[in-house]
């Protein structure tokens, strides 16, 4: 009898500690979410139901477009900038190299950090009088240390901070995958004659590849729902040139109160960073969870 | 097939939860009770023992005992925004009178103080008219004034002023000349902390009453609409864009930010010669910078503009903050007791004064005298009790979804992004 007991597959009681948790603040918030985004609300008194008012009001919102373009380049940019950067940080950071321990340690520094502790610190450095930007700028073609207020410079600026502060998380990643990369397999490659970039190539690139989709999925979605950093380092100015969807959602909700309209934009959210997150694991084949170690 | 087992088994997982969270709703937290009377305030450094310390009075002296919460800025008008209507809605409130009390109003959520008033006119006699007046809706008064008045103007270095043999600008002549001469002098002109659309919003304030006089914006304010088309709104933008087209901010204002004290500290190192802020600038700037703010820091009221319809003693800024009664109140009379009697009580307005405020009642001149800063204090409450107006700021007199894209198009203009026209017929369209 309790052979047969302990012989079973984990029921679904082993998954409801997690499930119970996940339907509270997943499941439910965004069932509400759905709910509001029918109804106009301003945070006072009851929900009155609109039907798609809140909805086609979308066609009409002059910030919407710019907003869904910010957040495309704010999405894309964070991501050319910080894969590679962090591959090969965290490559290096898995070798045997001197100083490693202690120069690695220096890079995850910022992991420690808060969001808004680095977004308050970055714009006290990026003040152009009296910060960093004042003295550093004239060397990089901006004399006068205007980064954050210029319409051309300011998401770079923040594309910037938001990778000082997430490289080192995706470095972790990467370090830890390519100590896993079996040492026989650059061996082999040596005497075969590859050299150092060759094996990174031809060894190292290959051996990362499910890192490399996992620590996208991370970045991607990550950066679709950017919201402390752009709130704090720019408030979505000058004008809206840095307004993201997450921060035009919150200023719709809590600066305009329109909850009705940005329960709407909450929505459109979950929808992007859900298909975003299923197209990228789908598209490299991430979901079948083959072996890192094939063949050996 | 094993994959959607353990789907339905978890959905059925999430379902039960769905309806543990749906039951757990509706439980009330603590708001307002029969004989306790809460009051709500923003965080205020300053602000708050003066409070407090009224709050402890009225508890004493009365059956009825009152608690003070505090809440810091932006989390408080969220929090007052979800609580108000519900059950944990407290029952004094702080508010910034204008539009974001008149939502309130609307909603029928809050006490008018008429009939209180009316039984103790002293009450009312002893406000400044202009001040009283940000809270008065539909002719009916919802709020009296509690903290000091701040009106907006224009702080100057007086050593950079010397350096440059100028003297403060009456007329807004004088304040191009200005201008151009500090910007010959390699000192930007005035400092503008534009990351932050409110500080740029200012001039708009300024220019518009000026040019047009004060019905302008109060025709704004009632209706918004086709009132922003008026030509003198158009032309008041338009100094704001040539103004900065000018070069009086610098070519990197819109990096400047205010929270982290970079304005105040351009002014206080004689980078900028001028700064326009509200007159809380003077107690942060004795903080921040007490040598300068004690040797050389100087302030004058925003010039004039011969032909303009505007009086030159008109001021915009924030007349002053209030407290109103939640008309769901259960201790409605303790609340109203508590409003009437507590802001105007010389305990109050000496504990205000003591902070450092300058109170809006018309006795505080003599008050004031030989108190710190009175010469300062003194000053501005000579601006405020002589003003023929005084506009509240824009951004706290409308619905707060009007205020966000004011605030957007604001920094838009600034950076010559938008014409003035662009800009007065989007917010046209605002509803």
């Amino acid at each position: 009898m309790t052979s047969v007991l302990v012989r079973e597959r984990p029921g679904f009681v082993w998954a409801a500690p997690a499930a119970v948790f996940f339907g509270l603040f997943g499941i439910v918030p965004i069932v509400v979410v759905v709910y509001l985004s029918f109804t106009s609300w301003n945070g006072l008194g009851t929900p009155e139901w609109v039907g798609t008012q809140n909805w086609s009001a979308l066609f009409d919102d002059g910030d919407f477009p710019s907003a869904a373009r910010t957040t495309l380049y704010l999405t894309v940019g964070s991501w050319l900038v910080q894969t590679p950067l962090a591959l090969l940080i965290g490559v290096w950071a898995a070798g045997h190299q001197r100083f490693r321990a202690v120069m690695s340690t220096i890079f995850f520094l910022p992991l420690l950090l808060s969001t808004a502790a680095i977004a308050l610190v970055f714009v006290s450095l990026l003040d152009p009088n009296f910060g960093l930007a004042a003295i550093w700028g004239k060397y990089i073609g901006v004399p006068d240390g205007n980064f954050l207020g210029d319409p051309s410079r300011a998401l770079p600026a923040v594309v910037f901070v938001v990778a000082w502060q997430f490289i080192p998380f995706h470095t972790l990643l990467y370090q830890a995958a390519a100590r896993q990369i079996p040492g026989m397999l650059y061996e082999a490659a040596e005497l075969d004659g590859a050299g150092r970039v060759r094996q990174f190539f031809s060894i190292t690139l290959p051996q990362l590849r499910n890192t490399i989709v996992a620590s996208s999925v991370m970045m991607l979605v990550g950066s679709v729902t950017a919201f402390e950093s752009v709130l704090l380092l720019t408030n979505g100015g000058p004008g809206n040139d840095t307004k993201v969807l997450p921060l035009h959602m919150y200023q719709q909700g809590f600066i305009a109160f329109d909850m009705g309209y940005a329960s709407v934009l909450a929505v459109l959210l979950v929808i992007v960073g859900t298909v975003l997150s299923v197209v990228v694991v789908r598209s490299t084949g991430y979901h079948r969870m083959t072996s890192d170690r094939e063949g050996l | 097939m094993r994959r959607r087992a353990l789907f339905s088994r978890t959905a059925i997982a999430l379902g039960t939860a769905a309806v543990l969270a749906l039951t757990g709703c509706g439980s009330s937290g603590p708001g307002s009770t029969p004989g306790k009377l809460q009051v709500w305030s923003l965080q205020d450094a300053g602000l708050n023992p003066v409070v407090k310390a009224s709050v402890d009075r009225f508890s004493k002296d009365g059956d009825t005992k009152a608690t003070l919460s505090t809440y810091i800025n932006d989390a408080y008008k969220q929090k007052i925004q979800v609580a108000m209507g519900s059950p944990n809605a407290p029952d004094v409130f702080y508010n910034w009178g204008g539009g974001n009390l008149d939502q309130f109003v609307k909603a029928g959520q809050v006490e008018s103080l008429d009939a209180a008033l009316a039984k103790k006119p002293e009450v009312k006699d002893a406000f400044l008219p202009s001040v009283l007046e940000t809270a008065n809706l539909d002719g009916k008064q919802y709020g009296l004034p509690m903290t000091g008045t701040q009106p907006v103007i224009f702080f100057y270095n007086k050593a950079v002023f010397a350096a440059a043999g100028a003297q403060p600008p009456t007329t807004y002549d004088d304040l191009l000349k200005l201008v151009d001469l500090f910007k010959s002098k390699k000192v930007t002109p005035i400092a503008l902390p534009g990351s932050q659309g409110w500080t740029e919003l200012m001039y708009a304030e300024y220019f518009l009453d000026r040019i047009g006089g004060p019905e302008k914006w109060e025709a704004i304010a009632k209706s918004g609409g086709a009132a922003w088309q008026d030509p003198a709104v158009v032309q008041a933008l338009q100094y704001c864009q040539d103004l900065a087209k000018k070069g009086a901010f610098g070519t990197n204002f819109a990096s400047i930010n205010y929270d982290n004290a970079g304005a105040g500290k351009l002014l206080a190192t004689g980078k900028s010669a001028m700064f326009l802020m509200g007159t809380w600038e003077y107690p942060t700037q004795l903080t921040n910078n007490p040598a300068f703010a004690k040797k050389d820091l100087g302030w004058f009221q925003f010039p004039s503009l011969p032909g303009g319809k505007g009086e030159p003693g008109n001021l915009v800024g924030n007349p002053s903050n209030y407290f109103s009664v939640n008309a769901s109140s259960k201790n409605k009379e303790a609340a109203v007791d508590y409003v009437v009697d507590t802001v105007s009580s010389d305990a109050y307005i000496d504990d205000l004064i003591k902070s450092g405020a300058v109170p809006a009642t018309k006795n505080a001149e003599s008050k004031l005298a030989g108190k710190p800063n009175a010469e300062f204090n003194g000053d501005v409450f000579k601006m405020v009790s002589t003003a023929p107006s005084f506009a509240q700021s824009w951004d706290q007199a409308v619905a707060p979804d009007i205020a966000k894209r004011l605030l957007d198009n604001l920094q838009k203009l600034f950076l010559q992004k938008i014409t003035p026209k662009a800009f007065v017929d989007d917010m046209a369209q605002a509803k």
